[in-house]
């Protein structure tokens, strides 16, 4: 695994100009990302229209991995159902830690295979995972995700 | 008993002979991260072992090893042997005067804390003060804000300037008849600032105050002598001076350890126990309960005797001159930000690349081979004083070369093309 295929220009591109960066004006829903060992730390902030995700944004401090992985998220759960995102939620963990063939029929994993390199990279599946953590919190009515301790709702912490 | 002597580091009088002495690193040519040579500039989280101290771990359990202080058998007083005669090796190379003022520990945590159980437990209460300052890695700051929340007692922080200096005036001007005691860096892991420690110590003592130096990013660079300094307490790791992980020592004035209280009870410690009452034993045992990692304070005598041998001046001497090398060409490349540019500076070089996160940084340098520590170094406050969430660290040993800079420098201009 080296940076080419980490760190391609979709990646580069969603780290220069973020989608769906900043604030909602009224959030049904808000949770906080947090990354102690490399402080990347994040806001996630959802509006729901019933069970449908009508709007989303995130803004934040982080890594390029992490803030190119929050802004796909964002573009990819838009519009989609609390299922449907939780659905890619599990997709989206599940290949960046290995258990999960993103090229297995019926997954939902689409353009956000392009973070399928960083299972390579053990010390940076938390940042890519963290916007995921964080939309769990949210749509959970969690306040704080955490990728360590109590608060790792993905029970991924260590 | 036969003993194979352990070989003499490659040493001539002068310079130092780097590439001969990089031959007794036997992880510097065996490691290739991603097929690449590998440039090891992590060295303030942990340094490499010569073959030296790896032959004499390897001498200790194929012919030396049994429990210490307790048998009266041949390789129980062979051990022994070796386990005291380390301790005389930390002696020597802090110039203590007297043996029984070296206690063996852990590591640089385990001596702050043993300090804080010790002495902080008994000597400070409701309202007493404890100075510390804001170069001070997370080991020095918290045992002291958790003996502060147990007693009561309040803890004052010495700010530092742009250039991650400490403000001397202000320390000064912290003392009150309230203050207590004062954890003291002597090098900051993160900035590589050294402080003017003797001028601080000083400072304390002029007003009654006992000092503890956390000397863990120090002892692999600087000579130290505690009886020159007239430190109180003096802690460091075995792991970051080329010995191994788990061993360390933690120097303490005897006056002082003799009025301490223990810190950890068991076996050793003790000169008499009866469910009414036990009678401690004698400093340095008092501190040392239950079966050290014998091994690794062996460990750590060789790698002191090992260092000696090369001489801390050369060392000193080298390591400055790759650090003025890094911080002059990392400085040519333009859009790399130096956190800490102090006067005077151990062999760190802490950077931010443009607006790319360390993180990023550290993944792209790994790629190349170079090794950097990334994050915010147990030094939170330092992070937030320079208004960064992390940076890289590049760390300099004796055994680094010119070359390696050279690598680290055209890997940052590798990361500034990909974040163009
Ligand atoms: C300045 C300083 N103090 C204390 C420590 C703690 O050392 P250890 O983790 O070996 O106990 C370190 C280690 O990074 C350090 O750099």
């Amino acid at each position: 695994m080296d940076s080419k295929q980490l760190y391609q220009e979709v990646i580069l591109d969603h780290n220069r100009k973020p989608r769906n960066y900043g604030r909602l004006e009224h959030p049904t829903q808000s949770s906080e990302g947090l990354n102690p060992l490399c402080g990347d730390h994040i806001w996630l902030h959802v509006h729901l229209d019933g069970d449908r995700i009508d709007g989303i944004a995130f803004e934040g401090q982080s890594c390029a991995i992490c803030k190119a992985s929050a802004s796909m998220m964002t573009a990819a759960v838009k519009g989609k159902s609390v299922a449907e995102a939780e659905a890619l939620v599990d997709a989206f963990r599940g290949m960046v830690t290995g258990t999960v063939d993103p090229a297995t029929p019926g997954n939902p994993i689409g353009r956000l295979a392009v973070f399928a390199g960083v299972k390579d990279l053990p010390s940076r599946v938390k940042c890519a995972v963290l916007p995921w953590h964080t939309l769990h919190a949210a749509l959970d009515a969690q306040a704080v995700a955490s990728t360590e301790g109590d608060q790792d709702p993905m029970g991924t912490a260590g | 008993m036969s003993v194979t002597p352990i070989r003499q580091p490659a040493v001539d009088a002068g310079a130092l002979d780097v590439e001969r002495i990089r031959a007794d690193f036997p992880i510097l040519r065996n490691v290739h991260p991603h097929g690449k040579t590998l440039a090891f500039l992590d060295n303030a989280a942990s340094s490499q072992m010569p073959q030296q101290v790896i032959d004499r771990l390897v001498r200790y359990q194929t012919h030396e090893h049994a429990n210490i202080h307790r048998g009266v058998h041949t390789l129980s007083a062979i051990a022994t042997d070796a386990y005291e005669g380390a301790r005389r090796s930390v002696q020597r190379f802090l110039n203590a005067k007297e043996e029984r003022e070296i206690i063996f520990t852990t590591g640089c945590t385990e001596g702050v804390n043993l300090v804080m159980h010790g002495y902080g437990r008994k000597f400070i209460g409701a309202g007493d003060e404890i100075i510390i300052t804001h170069l001070e890695h997370h080991s020095n700051i918290v045992p002291w804000q958790m003996l502060c929340e147990e007693k009561g007692a309040k803890l004052k922080v010495v700010p530092i300037d742009d250039r991650g200096e400490l403000l001397v005036d202000d320390y000064e001007k912290l003392f009150t008849e309230r203050t207590k005691f004062a954890a003291l860096t002597h090098v900051s892991n993160a900035l590589g600032t050294v402080t003017p420690i003797r001028r601080l110590i000083d400072i304390a003592h002029s007003h009654g105050v006992p000092v503890l130096v956390d000397g863990a990013q120090a002892v692999p660079h600087i000579a130290v002598d505690v009886q020159a300094l007239d430190c109180d307490f003096y802690a460091f790791s075995g792991h970051k001076i080329c010995g191994p992980t788990g061993s360390g020592a933690l120097y303490g004035k005897a006056a002082l350890l003799e009025k301490m209280q223990p810190f950890k009870g068991g076996g050793d410690m003790i000169l008499s126990v009866t469910f009414e009452k036990t009678t401690y034993n004698t400093i340095p045992h008092k501190f040392e309960a239950g079966t050290p990692p014998i091994a690794a304070m062996i460990g750590l005598g060789a790698a002191l005797d090992y260092v000696s041998a090369i001489g801390l001046e050369r060392i000193a001497a080298h390591e400055h001159a790759l650090l003025e090398y890094a911080t002059e060409q990392v400085t040519a490349l333009g859009g790399v930000r130096i956190i800490g540019t102090a006067r005077e500076k151990a062999a760190v070089l802490s950077f931010y690349v443009g607006d790319v996160h360390p993180h990023d940084v550290g993944t792209l340098l790994d790629e190349e081979g170079v090794a950097v520590r990334t994050g915010h170094h147990c030094a939170q406050p330092v992070m937030q004083r320079f208004g960064v969430p992390a940076t890289a660290r590049a760390s300099f040993a004796f055994y680094n070369t010119f070359a390696e800079v050279d690598a680290l420098v055209a890997a940052i201009r590798k990361v500034q093309k990909l974040f163009a």
